[in-house]
């Protein structure tokens, strides 16, 4: 991402949508400015801000004027004035920023899309974990913060020598150089990206050594670790083998995504179905 | 992807929080057939009649979106409200399509419709695990899987600024900064703006619409007041 100097006023609303706090108002050149380091290509600030066309020159005129008097030109919070955001070429390696940190760009670079996988999510039609298994999601750079690729090596390493086996479709798992050692591929450990998910499968028995293994980890990298744990309930709608072991490392999980268990290998033909009233076009929630 | 599932707050918070969403299998060894994106339009056209705070589409935004003005005064004053219409009539590719409600009552009956319809889709509710577990309960169907959150390593209760984390982490994805939450936040106390108001700021940034306005209401109100 770049800003556009020629349009760009310093109104100072986007260092605030910012999610790595990439931005900031430089005080020589009194402009929005990026540190490209610490920006993960996330396009937060090209498609969340709102934009207006307003000529740069008079914006900047009305600021300093109003500024002798104390009194601050303050457009709407979540409005570019001028829209000065302009999206940049990216090269290899920096594109892998974008492909993890921006949810709408399908992975060009891996060639799937998302942060990471269904997961559970259709576990209903895939039975991707089946009972007596867990499936591990550990993401890496949330809230906030990012992570480097660098440091999902440290964590795939570790994971690695404990011999798991990671899920082939994951994104992090298709930049890996060595699958077998957990090897990310050098040349891109360094950069950096607003979160991604590693993603491996173990038997139930080994939940509590993965968790460790995890712990272990999180004290040697910068970032903030956040795992999901992917069970297969029994046949009454029950879970009651993982839980516990989770309350037994201290967890007191309070959130989680279930799968209720209505996806079919055939979805329903609804080319006779009787036709749903549309909504009005306003609502107001 | 996990973008609903690590909402930041005790299960309490989420008691005006569920995240009704579908998707089809795609993967080829699932092996699933038919028309997935016409099942899609009919999940979230049903939902539209349960009355939700918001409804998404992954991939092309949910009922609150960025706009554009060549106008001077095009961001002054209202702003633009929920466009369910849009999410419906932008739907072109099957992928993660989600309802948001604020109630309880709103999202069983609608858990209970949906297994009624047979769809043959994944549906997943993302919400406190007590919650989820009552509308499948209402709805008559047994939980098939579930992916609990072990919540944030070291964010404890007392954080401070928990509240912006709160709001920040109901786009899952990141593109709602702790940054700009904590100054909708600041707007708020300072009676700049209203909860509405900040709430729907905050949601333009949610590109899967799955941002739930109804509880960064709640959330603002307390900033307010000073309620931690």
């Amino acid at each position: 991402m770049k800003i556009n100097p020629k349009k760009c006023v310093a109104c100072g609303n986007c260092t605030y949508v910012c999610p790595m706090g990439a931005i900031y108002i430089d005080p020589e050149l009194k402009r929005a400015t990026i540190n490209r380091d610490e920006c993960v290509e996330c396009y937060a600030c090209y498609n969340g801000l709102s934009k207006e066309v307003l000529p740069p020159s008079t914006v900047r005129f009305v600021r300093r004027t109003l500024a002798n008097f104390r009194v601050r030109f303050e457009p709407e919070p979540d409005v570019c004035p001028t829209t000065a955001f302009e999206p940049d070429q990216l090269e290899w390696p920096r594109v892998v920023r974008r492909a993890f940190s921006d949810p709408r760009v399908p992975h060009e670079s891996t060639g799937v899309s998302g942060r990471g996988t269904e997961e559970v999510k259709t576990n209903d039609v895939t039975d991707r974990v089946g009972i007596g298994q867990v499936g591990f999601t550990i993401e890496l750079g949330r809230p906030g913060i990012g992570a480097r690729f660098r440091d999902f090596q440290e964590m795939s390493r570790e994971l690695a020598k404990a011999g798991v086996s990671f899920e082939k479709n994951n994104p992090i798992t298709t930049l890996m150089s060595d699958v077998e050692k957990g090897d990310i591929r050098p040349d891109i450990l360094n950069e950096k990206v607003m979160s991604a998910i590693i993603e491996i499968k173990v038997d139930v028995a080994r939940t509590e050594e993965i968790i460790r293994i995890i712990w272990g980890v999180e004290k040697r990298i910068n970032t903030q670790v956040v795992i999901g744990v992917g069970v297969r309930c029994d046949a009454d709608g029950e879970e009651n083998i993982v839980l516990p072991i989770l309350e037994k490392l201290g967890y007191n999980p309070q959130r989680a995504k279930t799968n209720i268990g209505l996806g079919r290998k055939v979805i329903r033909d609804l080319s006779g179905a009787a036709p749903i009233a549309q909504p009005k076009e306003m609502v107001t929630a | 992807m996990t973008n609903t599932l690590h909402r930041y707050g005790k299960a309490e918070s989420f008691v005006d929080d569920y995240i009704v969403f579908s998707l089809p299998a795609k993967s080829k060894a699932a092996g699933q057939s038919g028309d997935a994106l016409a099942a899609q339009k009919r999940f979230m056209q049903i939902a539209a009649e349960y009355s939700p705070c918001s409804l998404g589409d992954a991939l092309h935004g949910g009922s609150l979106r960025p706009t554009k003005s060549k106008s001077i005064f095009g961001h002054w004053g209202k702003r633009n409200k929920p466009n369910f219409k849009k999410v419906l009539e932008g739907m072109s590719k099957a992928g993660t399509m989600a309802a948001v409600f604020d109630s309880r009552a709103k999202a069983e009956a609608f858990v209970k419709r949906i297994k009624e319809e047979e769809l043959g889709l994944s549906v997943n509710i993302s919400s406190s695990i007590e919650n989820a577990k009552n509308a499948c309960k209402f709805a008559g169907i047994p939980r098939h899987s579930v992916a609990y959150s072990l919540g944030f390593e070291d964010v404890g209760d007392n954080t401070p600024g928990k509240q912006a984390i709160m709001l920040s982490t109901m786009c899952g994805h990141g593109m709602l900064s702790i940054n700009l939450a904590q100054k909708m936040m600041s707007f708020v106390k300072e009676n700049r703006r209203t909860p509405k108001e900040a709430a729907e700021t905050m949601a333009r940034f949610c590109s899967c619409g799955i941002f739930n306005t109804t509880r960064a209401r709640r959330i603002l109100e307390d900033v307010r007041v000073g309620v931690k």
